[in-house]
């Protein structure tokens, strides 16, 4: 059983003033694999993730970790194992890149200890993998978006962790800066769960697709099988032509009537 | 620069606390040499070595008295509120992640001045309260009013500051209705004045209650220190780094309420220091709080100390309100340093 050895949800739920926003929700993460979590905008996918680190408590069901209920776990011990890396979170205060890096060390160290070799060396990994080690000193308000996300990138990579959870770590940037952030998560070859807009992004390089619509998980398994033209006008109201792009992947391609300026 | 980071170089760090304290110690001897009475260094020096070691030196007994009882005790009161003030002011822009947060927001001055106004002219409490005793219990209501605005409206930061804001406006409306209505002009110069802070009134036993709390406070804050820093990005970003939020947000706001609370009730309401100190200090220190706070507590103490020698000074046979001075020479001190910061980023 794959849910004993990672990350895990079972029948959660959640609800925001008084509306279910995510609604009896199961899904394993597999060992060293990415998973992607698409939907429309309100299906729950930031919810979801929030749920899945424990930033939100779930109304019912569990969230497990190697099979324990991570409600059970000392917040720090999480924060080793796993990480979080928020969509588009930003600060006013003057830190520079590798401020930003060595807060991922946090879960690392007591109140009063001092900085040490072990932290260093995890923050110059985690930079390298990034491909920032040249920019330590750069002011982190001088960044660019896609720049911006290799940092906190490399911050929950500096944590350590196991698992790794990316909210739309892909928002906003332009293409090219898609395409490398998301070459980037599948590199690092941890368990990432990462949730995603972009249908074809999310066909090229996650290895699972879970398909959230309104708050339920209503799909669920490898890219060419969940992506269909009926499950797409089911979940997004949109019609699709699937088509085989090179590699395999399965490639969503738009059907768009020009005349009526409507999808539909 | 990352390797001086892996091993703390600790005679640099050694030499700059030494530094610290060489100048605290030389604004407080500052503080008790200048007054209006003249009372040369070596007399000063022997009147502190009577009062503090218990000495039998020959100094003259008023000299005796101005030296320890008054500008001493009056110097270390001034050095524990610029302290405490801004390191409050630091712990709660970083919690609430807002530049302009100050110690005050949680209308921790309102309130005291609501407390005080009701002790002085309302004459609530009689002789047992007093002044201190109104102006604490003010500050606490005030606060308590504030936290169940704030939690009711679901203790997001903007929410923290809105709430103090209304808590504070209410506050000092009270204050308003009952000076304007049953004040003597008398009575309400008397308010004026406290309400601009004064350090005049300081005794030794002032001293007793502020340095543990001071110390304390200051305690409880390094400890967090290294939550505080995670707290750059937010909420989320700090809870999934392991930080403990909501445990550490109530310990925190508690203890810069209990400082702010205890400086306002003793020595009135001094503003500016806790706004900008803090900023002062990450100029020259860099936002991480390990440095930061103790960074402010220097400062604060050595600017409070210097404000408060030249609220004595400034104008002859008058003592100014030591929160007029802290904002005329704070205010263009920290457009300097403003624009200087400008320039070189």
């Amino acid at each position: 059983m794959t849910d004993a050895v990672t990350l895990a949800a079972h029948d959660v739920r959640w609800e925001a003033d008084g509306r279910m926003i995510i609604d009896g929700v199961t899904l394993a993460a597999e060992p060293n694999r990415i998973l992607g979590l698409i939907g429309p905008n309100g299906s729950g996918k930031s919810s979801l993730l929030r749920l899945l680190c424990r930033l939100r408590k779930v109304a019912s069901g569990v969230v497990t970790l190697d099979g324990a209920d991570i409600a059970g776990l000392p917040r720090r011990d999480l924060a080793r194992r796993l990480a979080f890396v928020e969509q588009q979170a930003t600060t006013d205060v003057h830190l520079t890149v590798c401020d930003v890096v060595r807060l991922g060390r946090t879960p690392h160290r007591s109140a009063f200890a001092s900085w040490n070799a072990a932290d260093e060396q995890a923050v110059e990994a985690a930079l390298t993998r990034v491909g920032l080690a040249e920019r330590h000193h750069q002011p982190w308000h001088t960044l660019s978006g896609g720049e911006r996300q290799r940092v906190h990138i490399a911050r929950a990579l500096a944590q350590d962790p196991r698992e790794l959870i990316l909210d739309e770590p892909t928002n906003h940037l332009d293409i090219r800066h898609q395409l490398s952030i998301l070459a980037l998560i599948r590199r690092l070859g941890l368990t990432c769960i990462v949730a995603l807009h972009d249908l074809n992004l999310a066909s090229l390089f996650c290895d699972r697709i879970g398909v959230l619509h309104e708050g339920r998980l209503v799909a669920c398994g490898a890219p060419a099988k969940v992506l269909t033209p009926e499950l797409i006008r089911r979940v997004f109201e949109v019609e699709v032509r699937i088509c085989e792009g090179t590699g395999g992947h399965r490639h969503v391609e738009y059907v768009v009537d020009h005349q009526q300026g409507d999808s539909r | 620069m990352t390797h001086a980071a892996v091993s703390p170089n600790w005679p640099a760090r050694i030499a700059l606390a030494l530094a610290a304290l060489v100048a605290l110690t030389l604004a407080v001897a500052l503080a008790v040499t200048v007054g209006e009475m003249a009372i040369p260094l070596p007399v000063a020096l022997r009147a502190l070595g009577n009062g503090l070691f218990g000495l039998d030196l020959p100094v003259g007994a008023i000299q005796q008295g101005v030296i320890f009882d008054y500008r001493l005790s009056r110097a270390l009161m001034a050095a524990l509120c610029g302290g405490a003030l801004a390191i409050s002011g630091a712990i709660l822009q970083a919690l609430l992640r807002n530049p302009l947060a100050e110690p005050y927001l949680l209308g921790v001055s309102a309130g005291a001045s609501t407390g005080a106004v009701c002790v002085m002219i309302l004459g609530f409490g009689g002789a047992t309260l007093g002044l201190s005793g109104g102006a604490f219990l003010g500050s606490v209501a005030a606060l308590a009013l504030v936290a169940l605005l704030a939690a009711g409206a679901g203790g997001s930061s903007d929410r923290v500051i809105l709430a103090g804001v209304a808590g504070s406006q209410l506050f000092n409306a009270a204050t308003a209705t009952i000076v304007t209505t049953l004040a003597s002009a008398e009575q309400a110069r008397g308010v004026m004045f406290w309400l601009l802070g004064n350090f005049g009134g300081v005794r030794w036993p002032d001293l007793w209650v502020a340095t543990p709390v001071a110390l304390i406070g200051f305690l409880i804050c390094m400890i967090n220190a290294k939550a505080l820093d995670a707290f750059a990005f937010g909420v989320d970003a700090a809870a999934s780094l392991g930080i403990a939020v909501a445990r550490v947000r109530l310990v925190l706001l508690a203890t810069t309420a209990l400082l702010t609370a205890t400086m306002v009730a003793i020595v009135g309401t001094i503003g500016f220091v806790g706004l900008v100190i803090p900023h002062a200090a990450r100029f020259l220190v860099g936002p991480g709080h390990a440095r930061l706070l103790p960074a402010c507590l220097v400062i604060g103490g050595i600017f409070m100390i210097l404000a408060d020698i030249l609220s004595r000074i400034l104008v002859p046979q008058q003592i100014l309100p030591i929160g007029i001075v802290t904002a005329l020479f704070g205010a263009p001190a920290f457009a300097l340093i403003l624009y200087r910061a400008r320039r070189s980023s």
